[in-house]
């Protein structure tokens, strides 16, 4: 009898799949919670078992680079400074000292290149290379506080932003990039100054930032809050 | 056991509509814009609506991630069953088995009268059934391969890097889309009656050989 319960639950499991397979089904509200809690899961796997603060990503020869990569903003035209020389990166939050950075102030600071794989959450990949400061280099200029448990980017992309688990972002391929390829980061990738790491899918990477806060609360995040994984890494 | 193998099936179609859905963000294998000298008849090609979970991106990845759970665990299960129960003596296609699947292909191309003696499965069912696992395997392992590409870079350069990994797991849907639909046909031209012994356990059909 058991057996044969099973068999109308699969059935009913069956029916209801091909059901919502019919619709394009993301979950409605029945599932769709518990997709997101599992996603959850998720995120808490990615960072504890999968996440390690320091094993580095693969770094590739630079006649390896990919010819063009595209270019993803979310605001009706390409988002640019009025007064590029107004902008200064606002770091601030659960830090002893919040700073006001300028992009001269950042050049300033030891540098780090490198080129690597860049993974796209639709399937893409293309490798360039990258120019900047470690994010641990300017926490350790502001001293965060131990309450922070992870940092928002915001940017001036209709109010594009990210929140990051504080391991991933003090890992030590996660930096603030001013240089993409040898060049001044162009404005179509984040000009003039974007988040990049390896270990993080594209879209975690916060172009066009105007600050960095340190939080003890999960910041959340343009896709993320749409659904996409929050923890997002590689 | 029955119940893995319902488990895996339900599951195994929500990761291939889910998996499709996914595949529609980027339809094409090769480093971005570049080229991809291995062939792809589904290049640029997006697949119908009633073919896909999850409504878009996001949807299919939620679904995607959620089912790769009970896909790993019940496949884990299954193993560790086979193995602790000794079942697998059934099941594992050896070397010795070649001469078997050789006399049971003649058998099936008239070229031998009588039925090559067996055990619960003739040599070329023990094949089908090894392969269906491995494949099942190699689904997993590509698939972390694609998850962490990063954190598992040792893995994903041994199936030849990121974009290659996607093409295996790509191309592993269409083998088992394969394997279902002959599976299904032989259960239904040689022996219905093991339909009905995989629901409920008791087999009264013509192959006194099945226990």
């Amino acid at each position: 009898m058991i057996d044969r319960r099973a068999l109308l639950r699969l059935a009913a499991g069956a029916g209801t799949a091909s059901l919502v397979a019919a619709c394009g089904w993301d979950g409605g509200n029945a599932v769709r919670p518990l997709l997101l809690d599992v996603s959850r899961f998720n995120d808490w796997v990615g960072e504890k078992i999968f996440f390690s603060k320091n094993r580095l990503a693969p770094e590739y020869p630079v006649a390896e680079r990919t010819a063009r990569l595209p270019s993803y903003f979310i605001s009706p035209s390409l988002p640019m400074l009025e007064n590029p020389s107004a902008w200064r990166l606002q770091v601030a939050g659960l830090v002893r000292e919040p700073q006001a950075l300028s992009l001269e102030q950042l050049h300033a600071m030891p540098p780090t290149s490198y080129t690597v794989k860049h993974h796209c959450v639709e399937g893409w990949s293309a490798i360039a290379t990258w120019h900047g400061v470690p994010v641990s280099a300017i926490a350790e200029r502001c001293g965060v506080l131990p309450q922070a448990r992870y940092v928002r980017f915001d940017s001036f992309d209709s109010g594009y932003s990210n929140g990051w688990d504080l391991a991933s972002a003090m890992h030590p391929q996660t930096i603030l990039a001013y240089g993409m390829n040898d060049n001044p980061l162009p404005p179509t990738h984040g000009a003039p100054l974007r988040l990049y790491s390896p270990t993080k899918l594209g879209y975690k990477m916060t172009k066009y930032l105007v600050s960095l806060t340190f939080t003890a609360e999960r910041p959340g995040g343009y896709w993320e809050d749409q659904g996409y994984p929050w923890f997002g890494g590689v | 056991m029955r119940l893995t193998h319902w488990l895996t099936f339900v599951v195994l179609v929500g990761m291939i509509l889910s998996g499709l859905q996914i595949y529609g963000a980027y339809a094409r294998f090769g480093e971005r814009d570049g080229p991809y000298y291995a062939p792809n008849p589904f290049q640029d090609h997006g697949f119908p609506t009633w073919s896909r979970l999850g409504g878009w991106l996001a949807g299919g990845l939620n679904w995607h991630f959620t089912l790769m759970w009970p896909l790993t665990l019940g496949g884990l299960l299954y193993l560790s069953y086979l193995a602790a129960s000794g079942e697998w003596r059934s099941l594992l296609f050896r070397p010795r088995d070649i001469r078997g699947a050789i006399e049971m292909q003649k058998y099936y191309l008239r070229l031998r009268k009588d039925h090559p003696p067996q055990g619960k499965h003739n040599p070329l069912q023990k094949a089908a059934y090894t392969f269906i696992i491995l494949l099942g395997v190699l689904s997993v392992l590509s698939g972390f391969a694609i998850y962490k590409p990063t954190q598992l870079s040792w893995l994903t350069a041994l199936f030849g890097g990121f974009q290659a990994a996607r093409y295996w797991h790509f191309w592993a849907v269409w083998i088992f889309t394969g394997f279902l639909v002959v599976h299904v046909l032989l259960v239904f031209i040689v022996d219905p009656a093991s339909l009905r012994a995989m629901i409920t356990g008791w087999y009264r059909g013509r192959f006194p050989s099945h226990d």
